[in-house]
């Protein structure tokens, strides 16, 4: 027991904001981002590291200026990304005047990072910055292989999404009044489920949707189990990036545990490409996927009344290349995030 | 015909020894760079055993240019070398041979890293 | 959540999607066998002004540099994409690899950077190689004494 965690006090999604790039700008979502890179993915960077730290500044500062609010008002800042010593979030962000706390969760740290900020909001603070990102260059730099390398992408690989995600959370129901957002409904988080770090045995770094799926399983699995409330009861519960491998094995193992989502099931890994059009193969992944589409498609679906209740379940597999050139395998996580509608 | 035939056999012999690499790739998960020490690591031995010296007089361009044909020279520098100098030849005859090939990719290498920026995945 | 790591990996294994062995084999023929008939034309257009040794040199030195230049301007990866091991066997694959890793390591400096990223996927190339070769020469020189 004690696995979902009660928010006391209601939190609320204060705003969002998000950056991407080229790909993600023609894919299905296209529309629904607030900023979009030039040409190049490069956010005027001369490395890729770099160009990925400016997308959280941006996407931050983006967030604050919906939010109307100055980063001076939040009372923490809890960021991070892909790359070593999360350096795109603490070179990106390190200009705000607010208090850091950097965080690694893979692909799983937008969750991570609103999961964490809720339970803040929820207690010792009023508003927090949740922030995350990946970008496609700097993290086929770190993972995989050059970017000029001739090489062929297997087909159960995904595509790490270059894209950033800022949201600012708040208890104060009033500061929504000066923000756009005043009089529609506004994303307010309930509860939250910590994941737990599942080995399932996968060696495979070309296939992280089967290395995330089963802790995805198990989180969803626990969740329900001492909730009272069944998937029917959700509009839409999306994980962040099992992309088509992943999905495909959520529904069978949480089927295999008499438990059916696959009603209620989308992927964000699955929705931010046209998978087979724009040739992404098993679709998107990386800490940006989950935080673009998420907000971009979620958040954009409570504020317009499309959608009221939803399950955020932010997946990660925490791969490190050097334990995988040393023969280990891959551990998954999944973070949940209760997000419900609440007029205002 | 005669002139068109070594460009066959050349596309015959050349395409063969990138469906094997391509074979290994797709179904034994073998990384490229694995595939391409592999490739060095064969030429050598089948230099060295005289049976890739007959695939290059058949195939020309077709077994020289694939990555084993660059393991063929260092066999072939090698030997020449042992026969001239002995055993010092060991240690210098490899190089040499390869020095061309090597030299030419570590220099062009870095001008491509000089003159140009990688650019995002298309 | 209980789960059988060797039964679990194995359920995925089966479940993904393969790779596309056949379709990548005609390329990976089409694109090896292109490049290497390139090559015996250009052979043949140096011999009329070199000895065959030399003209065999300037084939790979000229393959070498066709293939860091498309590195170089991006268009390597995109032919290789469909290429495969077409484009990875033949020695556009060893240059290839050489020029991308100096291309990537650009942002960290010349020296630890380019200088020595380099040598990342060459190197085990050249390594390998030599010590093959090495081994080889040893071999031989003995039987070269027995006989």
């Amino acid at each position: 027991m004690g696995n979902i965690i009660q928010i006391p006090k209601p939190v609320y999604i204060l705003s969002s904001a998000t950056v991407v790039g080229q790909h993600e700008k023609k894919g299905p979502l296209g529309e629904y981002f607030d900023i979009v890179g030039d040409a190049d993915d490069t956010f005027g960077c001369d490395t890729w590291e770099k160009s990925e730290s400016e997308m959280q500044r941006l996407a931050l500062s983006r967030a604050l200026n919906y939010a109307v609010k100055k980063d001076s008002d939040l009372e923490a800042i809890l960021a991070g990304d892909l790359l070593n010593q999360c350096a795109g979030s603490c070179y990106g962000l390190v200009n705000f005047d607010t208090p850091f706390l950097g965080l690694f969760g893979a692909c799983s740290t937008a969750a991570e990072a609103l999961l964490l900020s809720s339970l803040l909001c929820s207690s010792h603070m009023n508003r927090c910055a949740a922030v995350s990102s990946s970008h496609n260059a700097s993290a086929e730099r770190q993972f995989r292989y050059p970017l000029e390398y001739g090489g062929q992408r297997a087909p159960t690989a995904q595509w790490t999404v270059t894209g950033s995600g800022a949201f600012i959370l708040s208890n104060k129901k009033e500061d929504f009044v000066n923000t756009s957002y005043n009089g529609s409904p506004v994303p307010v988080i309930s509860d939250v489920c910590i994941g737990k770090s599942i080995d399932a045995g996968i060696t495979d770094a070309n296939n992280m949707g089967a290395a995330m799926a089963p802790a995805a399983a198990d989180t969803l699995l626990r969740y329900f189990k001492e909730s009272s409330s069944q998937p029917r009861d959700f509009d839409i519960i999306m994980t962040g990036d099992l992309g088509f491998e992943g999905s495909r094995i959520l529904c069978d193992l949480t089927a295999a545990e008499g438990l059916d989502i696959s009603a209620v099931h989308c992927d964000g890994g699955l929705i931010i490409y046209d998978r087979i059009g724009q040739d992404k193969h098993a679709g998107g992944s990386g800490c940006g996927c989950s935080a673009v589409v998420l907000a971009a498609q979620v958040l954009r679906g409570i504020r317009t009344g499309q959608v009221a209740n939803i399950l955020f379940i932010g997946t990660g597999a925490l791969m490190n290349p050097t334990a995988i050139q040393q023969g280990a395998s891959i551990p998954g996580i999944a973070h949940l995030v209760h997000i419900s509608s609440d007029i205002l | 015909m005669d002139i068109i035939l070594p460009y066959i056999w050349a596309f015959l012999i050349g395409g063969l020894l990138c469906v094997i690499a391509q074979i290994l790739i797709d179904k034994t998960k073998l990384t490229p760079a694995r595939i391409l020490v592999s490739y060095v690591v064969a030429g050598v031995i089948l230099g060295g055993c005289g049976i890739y010296k007959y695939l290059i007089d058949f195939a020309g361009a077709g077994a020289s240019t694939p990555l084993t044909g660059f393991g063929y020279l260092i066999a072939k520098g090698i030997r020449e070398e042992v026969d001239k100098n002995g055993l010092i030849g060991v240690l210098t005859g490899g190089i040499s041979a390869a020095a061309a090939g090597i030299a030419a990719a570590l220099i062009f290498g870095l001008l491509a890293a000089i003159c140009f920026r990688d650019k995002r995945k298309q | 959540m209980q789960i059988d790591k060797k039964s679990y990996r194995k359920y995925a294994d089966a479940r993904a999607q393969k790779s596309p062995c056949a379709k990548n084999c005609i390329n990976a023929f089409l694109y090896g066998g292109f490049i290497c008939v390139i090559a015996q034309g250009l052979k043949d257009l140096y011999m009329t002004f070199l000895t065959e040794k030399d003209a065999a040199t300037l084939v790979s030195v000229t393959l070498i540099f066709l293939a860091a230049l498309l590195t170089g301007i991006g268009v390597f990866d995109r032919i290789a994409k469909h290429a495969g091991a077409g484009t990875l066997v033949p020695i556009t694959g060893f240059s290839n690899a050489v020029a991308s890793s100096a291309l990537d390591a650009k942002g960290e400096g010349f020296v630890l950077g380019v200088g020595a990223k380099i040598f990342t996927i060459a190197g085990p190339v050249i390594l390998y190689g030599i010590t093959a070769g090495a081994i080889y020469g040893v071999i031989y020189y003995i039987i070269t004494l027995i006989i």
